[in-house]
């Protein structure tokens, strides 16, 4: 680990990422202080306030655990046992993904409609977010050298305590790196609770929008949402620590050799499948009867053609311009210490737990005064999407370059390699499958995206999300079926290619 | 092993570069801009019919009425919408307390009653819904007349409401106008402890009343029309009853419209508003959504409606049912949200 401060080839562009993702922030100082510190103080201390968050904080609290637990098992599982069908069940695995959370409250809803409330919410969320967790630690336990394990084993320490002592420390960035995306997930969420009739803090934002007709108050909440993600990455920041488990080499590492489960072959099949049936093949289920409930004359082909093309179009540009973004933060992140990295870090995670409504506004708010142009144009709505996803790339980015080792850097510099230089050569390879997969991920974010793509899209432009919401907002669960069904293979394509991901 | 990934990473790359060509006829000059709190499902059709009548290009921006109402105030006067169509007259009425709604000539004002538009004529409702009680025959001989009475032990378990509906929420802030806040605080109690059953919206709700789940629903009117045009008056169990006498439950909302301050097209935008309440559209909003035409001397078409004369509505100012925050407080109060 360096101390050295970060060469500005790097720092420029990261502080430019940084910066880009203040936006809201800036916007909500302008509107929550509009009446003066004490109106939004007031807002803020109210006993609903205090009792809105609480059920927030208890969502998120309930929701990572379980998403740990899930994530977490199932990468053990699929990465380090002799489990039956493997392969088949690291893709299905990673599924859930491409499912947004609406179309799994949905779901839920249509099947038990007594499941409103906090455990539907809970469930819905779990179920759709435990990949966040799923996929780094896989990529984790395919990373570790196995000789620590194997050593602690051959001192006579037991399966479960060597996995306890030794393989988890070395998941635990991976790990919180995950939970962390999943609990600002959940804090931001909006769609999944507004089903579930549960009273979160971002539902209390949208209906702060939707029964005073006045930013105000909505901002002055926003705020709280801003400390709490600051806290929150505060916090996972300190958890992981700043030691990487870089091995010397990328592919070097022998594969553990997978662990036999014998008798518990059977609990463990009925583990994989319980979830996977809940978290893919149910919410496709109902998508299934709605379909067979509609009738021809909805079908339109072309039109749902034309709009998935669309969608694949902006998401494809939002996750690039959010990768592209995310790397200079990442390697930051992952290789320097002090202030100004953990500062960037934090600033990147700033939108994140916002719900998207109040980005959106904010970036209406600076496109109208200093971008006119731009305004209801695609790259302002590429440029939304990045302000929102950036950390879900920069945590990508950051284990992967985590992973590999800094020594090799070191040496690039030392033969007189330019900062610059080292970043496209070495850095960024070794680096390039995690990026990827962060692209990737960003990319199935993008298309899910409800709240900014309808107010900063172009006029007369849909995507699938926007399709989905004009359908169900008359009813006519029929006519959304085929968008749902649109949205969710488009989006397990990267999802399948993640799972496949080695 | 890699290679997947970073094919499809370059595929990603290759897509984003289509992005242009997705945009294509994006962008262009619109005649006249509108931002819609209806649905698109609702409202294309008419508003292609408007595109005809007013004879300009209309660009049609569809969102939530709150979430218009918020960016039209955050856009201000750089906005390039020319009119605003709302849900319902709450969205209108922020709209006009910032200044942002430019006053309507008179005779377009004129063509609808006094308490369906704004006091100061910066907005005009369109159609009205009216809210009812559908029940099942099956289950209950009769219907109460008022909705006070849903409290008594007699309707314990019998009755569904849908409380994430603007409706049903302005129903609630109706019922503080008219019984003030804690009366409607106690009824809201009261609801609640008689086991009174949550739906996702009105159409989950009156679906629930014809299957028998719940024997009484709160809804607006036309939600029963729709379902009666759509599957034939026998197929459908549950029964409509308007209440008498001035009752919270009666109360009528409206959707409307308004035109932006410093809308460019000042001169399309009324003349689509004048179009909006011409007998062809106010047919329309009858045939297709079932509601109420606004605009005098178009009656409604729609079988075994009564008419809105009829109907003994509460007498409240519809501009008073913008104080939904404290009604969201009480229905949190009372855990009906």
């Amino acid at each position: 680990m360096r101390t050295a401060r970060a060469p500005w080839v790097l720092l420029g562009p990261a502080c430019l990422a940084g910066a880009f993702a203040l936006l809201p922030l800036g916007y909500l100082a302008v509107r929550s202080l509009e009446r003066g510190p004490g109106f939004a103080w007031d807002v803020v201390t109210t006993e609903g306030t205090v009792l809105l968050l609480g059920r927030s904080l208890g969502l998120a609290a309930v929701v990572v655990s379980a998403c740990l637990i899930l994530g977490i098992s199932l990468a053990w599982l699929t990465v380090r046992t002799a489990l039956p069908g493997v392969r088949a069940w690291a893709v299905v695995a990673t599924l859930p993904l491409a499912v947004p959370s609406y179309v799994a409250a949905f779901a839920w809803l249509s099947a038990v409609p007594d499941i409103a409330g906090f455990t539907g919410s809970a469930v819905s969320m779990t179920l759709v977010s435990y990949p966040y967790v799923y996929l780094p630690v896989a990529a984790a336990l395919r990373g570790i050298d196995p000789a620590q394990e194997e050593v602690s084993r051959a001192l006579g320490t037991g399966p479960v305590r060597t996995f306890l002592r030794i393989t988890l420390p070395q998941l635990r960035p991976a790990a919180a790196g995950g939970g962390l995306l999943v609990a600002l997930y959940v804090l931001s969420d909006f769609g999944a609770v507004s089903l579930m009739r549960y009273d979160t803090f971002t539902r209390g934002i949208y209906t702060s929008y939707r029964a005073s007709f006045d930013r105000t108050p909505a901002a002055a909440l926003s705020v709280v949402l801003v400390v709490m993600t600051v806290a929150l990455v505060f916090l996972e920041t300190r958890t992981r620590g700043r030691r990487g488990h870089a091995r010397t080499g990328t592919g070097a590492a022998r594969p553990a050799a997978p662990v036999p489960l014998g008798r518990l072959t059977i609990p463990a099949l009925a583990w994989c499948g319980t979830v996977v049936a809940a978290a893919v093949v149910f919410p496709l289920a109902t998508l299934a009867y709605w379909l067979a409930a509609g009738n021809s004359s909805t079908w339109d082909p072309a039109g749902l053609l034309n709009v998935a093309g669309v969608t694949l179009a902006v998401a494809a540009a939002g996750a690039l311009l959010t990768s592209l973004l995310a790397l200079p933060v990442g390697v930051v992140a992952a290789r320097h210490r002090g202030r100004v990295p953990e500062l960037l870090e934090q600033a990147a995670y700033a939108g994140h737990a916002l719900p998207g409504i109040t980005v959106a506004l904010a970036m209406v708010f600076f496109a109208v005064r200093y971008a006119n142009p731009l305004y209801q144009e695609l790259p302002l709505l590429v440029c939304a999407y990045a302000v929102l996803f950036l950390p879900v790339a920069v945590a990508a980015t950051r284990a992967a370059v985590l992973q590999s080792p800094p020594v090799l850097e070191d040496v690039a510099r030392s033969l007189g390699r330019g900062p610059l230089r080292v970043l496209r050569e070495v850095t960024v390879p070794l680096a390039a499958p995690g990026v990827a997969a962060g692209a990737a991920l960003t990319f199935v974010v993008c298309m899910k995206e409800l709240p900014a793509t309808l107010l900063l899209r172009p006029t007369g432009m849909d995507t699938l999300a926007t399709r989905l919401w004009t359908e169900t907002g008359v009813g006519s669960y029929a006519d959304a079926a085929p968008y749902a069904a649109a949205l969710i293979l488009l989006a397990a394509v990267p999802s399948y290619l993640l799972g496949r991901h080695r | 092993m890699r290679l997947p990934l970073a094919r499809f990473t370059t595929t990603l790359a290759l897509a984003a570069l289509l992005l242009p060509l997705g945009a294509c006829g994006i962008g262009q000059e619109a005649g006249l801009v509108i931002y819609s709190g209806r649905n698109e499902g609702l409202i294309k059709p008419l508003l292609d019919k408007l595109e005809k009548s007013v004879g300009t290009k209309v660009e049609v921006r569809y969102g939530a009425s709150a979430e218009l109402s918020a960016q039209l105030l955050e856009e201000g006067d750089k906005t390039k919408a020319d009119l605003f169509l709302s849900q319902d007259a709450g969205a209108l009425g922020a709209l006009a307390k910032q200044g942002r709604l430019e006053k309507l000539p008179q005779p377009t004002l004129g063509k609808v009653a006094e308490k369906f538009r704004a006091g100061s004529g910066d907005w005009v409702g369109l159609s009205g819904r009216v809210r009812v009680l559908a029940y099942n025959p099956a289950q209950i001989s009769k219907a109460p007349d008022s909705v006070r009475d849903l409290v008594k032990p007699e309707w314990k378990d019998k009755v569904g409401y849908a409380p994430t509906n603007a409706s049903f929420q302005a129903f609630v802030t109706g019922m503080r106008v008219i019984d003030g806040d804690e009366a409607t605080r106690a009824w809201l109690k009261g609801m609640k402890a008689n086991g009174v059953k949550a739906f996702d919206d009105n159409l989950a709700l009156l679906d629930g009343v014809n299957n028998g789940q719940v024997a009484l629903g709160l809804i607006n009117h036309y939600y029963w029309y729709e379902k009666v045009a759509e599957k034939g008056a026998d197929k459908i169990a549950a029964k409509l009853h308007y209440l008498p006498g001035g009752d919270p439950g009666a109360l009528i909302n409206v959707a409307g419209v308004g035109v932006l301050k410093g809308s460019e097209h000042n001169a399309a935008a009324l003349k689509a508003v004048d179009f909006l309440l011409s007998q062809e559209a106010q047919t329309y909003f009858t045939e297709e959504t079932k509601e109420y035409p606004l605009a005098a001397g178009v009656k409604s078409t729609v079988p075994g409606l009564p008419a809105l004369e009829s109907l003994k509505a509460p007498e409240i100012d519809l501009g008073k049912l913008e104080s939904l925050q404290e009604t969201l407080a009480m229905l949190r109060e009372a855990g009906m949200v």
